[in-house]
């Protein structure tokens, strides 16, 4: 790992929302380091964080609700602090985002073309024609099958599948080095999520580009991720290769996580689900294994009082001791 | 967008015969008729009878909406207004141009207030501009059009001397004045109405095109278009302006729409000589042959303020094509 170049590193990540004129962490203290030319995968249920860590890489979070500290560094050099007009020199130019719901994430009342070209305007000083050439080119690569058409349509005037590859042609305009994915298939129906996970894995090879990819969906990180981690309650709890995370799960809640999916050709009766849910921002516990009440068949000495992280096996990370004891439920 | 209006104008025939159906029968189900204004206690019940039946009002119903609709489509004849004892058409068209500036001059002084009220409250959403305006909006939503036409009466007419307080030109500058001492004359007396109807009719307006901003400053697309480095002015301008300004151009024909009613109390209330007035004037000398005429006049211009609205539309949002 460490003879690979880093690309993005973050430190002691806190990204806190007001409540009520307090401030509740949504992301806790997070460390990770993205490599050039690889896919990172950030894995978790709904309300862990995902998404506030990766809105904060680029600061898109609303100011007055929103406090963000630690340290993000790009190619080493510091985003948090960053002016305005600094950071735009780096949104879409360096990092671009993929949205989750391409449906409500295009501008409605601009043409296709118009809002890939934006990117184009303010980081490349093409000209007008090579605006839309480069544009076209782009609508191309993202597998439209009719790129001057689709130019010059409404979103509205495109289906799920081809506004996600519009919405991916507007984050490659610029050549980013990293691009973020946030729920990029989420959206969509399985058929068209597997062409547009196969189109942006190409895209990456092609680019030599990074790609963080945030999902709950464990089968879009098999297919797609290179390292994996897993996120709860707005901490990272387990981290590795994702062969390793696959093939040799620690954490409880990674456990949890893979014993949810159900396998064709397994008859269950019931889904094994995860007892509970993910604790609201305000009533996340701060103090102790945050997994612990999901587990409550654990011995709570089995859990460390300040949950430090363990080396399972080389760059292959655990939070908390608890994972060496336990067991599912059923099989008390 | 040509093919679009002309099929527009012909949908609005029928609809305009229905509301002709409708308002006849109404005016036929109130107490009194034409002659009730007029009756002399020195006449017989002969006399009226015999009017009754020389004007026509003892024809059936039908007979009788069928004369009327027919002058009035095919000789443009609204008959005769028995209060003003001349044709309607002649009654309604002195008024009918005060009526018309006053209203376009509040349309459009609403707007130029409500529009950059409504993005100066969005844009600084919970900050004190927003809260001044919200301020405003609420004191001009349950204000009554009577209690702040007297307001401004009392402050800028009988206090401060500013303007007049009612009429619509003075009749010695109408005489003897140049065209333009004529205008400004008007204007001036225009001022105070017009600048009642706009303050009351700016609410709805400031309150959506606020919302509608704060609304789409939090849509998806913005952060998308922010995570592209797009500068903050632009995005304001061309991403969140842009589709907030929308439903509020689809509200000018409604605005139209309730400008009118809005007139006709202004009117009342400032003694300006248009049509409310004239309406009002008329339902009370159950002069119904007026008041029929203003109903359709109202209606056409609805709308006209809906087709009108409808083509900003396809203006400012290409999601609309006209086939």
């Amino acid at each position: 790992m460490s003879e690979q170049e880093k690309l993005l590193q973050i430190r002691q990540l806190e990204t806190a929302f007001r409540l009520e004129g307090k401030y509740y962490n949504a992301v806790d203290f997070v460390d990770l380091d993205i490599n050039k030319n690889e896919v990172f995968a950030i894995v978790g249920e709904s309300g862990c964080g995902k998404t506030a860590l990766a809105l904060s890489i680029l600061q898109l979070h609303n100011k007055n609700f929103t406090r963000i500290r630690g340290s993000i560094t790009y190619n080493e050099k510091e985003l948090l602090g960053l002016k305005e007009k600094e950071l735009n020199q780096i949104r879409g130019n360096e990092i671009s985002m993929i949205f989750q719901d391409p449906l409500t994430a295009l501008n409605p009342l601009l043409r296709v073309g118009a809002q890939i070209e934006e990117a184009l305007y303010y980081h490349t000083d093409l000209s007008k024609r090579e605006r839309k050439t480069r544009a076209i080119e782009l609508l191309t690569a993202v597998g439209m099958t009719d790129p001057e058409l689709t130019y010059k349509q409404l979103p509205h005037e495109l289906s799920g599948g081809m506004r996600q590859r519009a919405m991916i042609a507007i984050a490659l305009s610029c050549d980013p080095k990293l691009v973020i994915a946030d729920e990029p298939t989420t959206a969509l129906d399985v058929t068209i999520q597997a062409q547009i996970l196969d189109l942006m894995r190409k895209l990456q090879k092609d680019m030599h580009s990074s790609i963080l990819l945030i999902t709950h969906d464990l089968g879009v990180v098999a297919e797609m991720a290179d390292r994996v981690t897993v996120m709860y309650a707005g901490q990272i709890v387990e981290y590795g290769t994702a062969d390793m995370i696959f093939k040799n799960p620690k954490h409880p809640y990674t456990r949890s996580l893979l014993a949810s999916i159900p396998n064709v050709g397994e008859n269950l009766d019931r889904l094994n689900a995860i007892k509970g849910v993910v604790p609201t921002l305000r009533d996340m516990p701060r103090t102790g294994c945050r997994f612990a009440p999901r587990i409550p068949w654990i011995n709570a000495f089995c859990h460390e009082e300040k949950p430090s992280f363990h080396e399972v096996e080389p760059n292959h990370f655990v939070l908390c001791t608890c994972y060496e004891d336990f067991h599912f439920e059923s099989e008390e | 967008m040509w093919k679009m209006i002309v099929r527009r104008f012909l949908i609005l025939i029928p609809q305009l015969l229905f509301i002709s159906v409708v308002v006849f029968i109404l005016a036929y189900f109130m107490p009194g008729d034409a002659l009730s204004g007029l009756v002399d206690p020195t006449m017989t019940a002969e006399d009226i009878e015999r009017q009754r039946e020389l004007i026509g009002l003892n024809e059936p119903l039908p007979v009788r909406y069928v004369n009327w609709i027919s002058a009035i489509i095919f000789e443009g004849d609204f008959g005769q207004s028995y209060g003003h004892k001349r044709a309607v058409t002649a009654v309604i068209g002195d008024r009918v141009s005060n009526t018309f500036w006053l209203s376009l001059v509040m349309l459009i002084l609403t707007y130029l207030i409500a529009i950059p009220l409504g993005i100066l409250a969005g844009r600084f959403g919970g900050k004190w501009p927003d809260k001044a305006i919200l301020f405003y909006v609420f004191v001009a939503m349950s204000m009554p059009t009577l209690v702040l036409g007297i307001l401004m009466i009392l402050t800028f007419s009988f206090n401060l001397g500013w303007f007049p307080s009612s009429g619509s030109v003075n009749a010695i500058v109408l005489s003897q004045g140049t065209n333009w001492e004529i205008f400004v004359n008007r204007v001036h007396h225009m001022t105070l109405p017009a600048m009642t109807g706009a303050l009351l009719g700016t609410v709805g307006i400031i309150f959506m095109l606020r919302a509608n901003i704060i609304d789409r400053t939090a849509s998806e697309y913005v952060k998308l278009a922010r995570s592209k480095g797009v500068p903050t002015r632009v995005i304001f301008n061309k991403h969140i302006l842009r589709n907030s300004i929308i439903p509020v151009t689809a509200g000018v024909g409604f605005a139209i729409a309730g400008l009118l009613m809005g007139v006709l109390f202004i009117e009342q209330i400032f003694g300006y000589p248009g049509m409310g007035s004239l309406f009002f004037e008329s339902i009370g000398r159950r002069d119904y042959a007026v008041v029929n005429a203003l109903i359709i006049l109202f209606s056409v211009l609805t709308a006209l303020g809906m087709l009108i609205s409808d083509i900003l539309l396809t203006v400012v949002d290409p999601r609309i094509q006209v086939q």
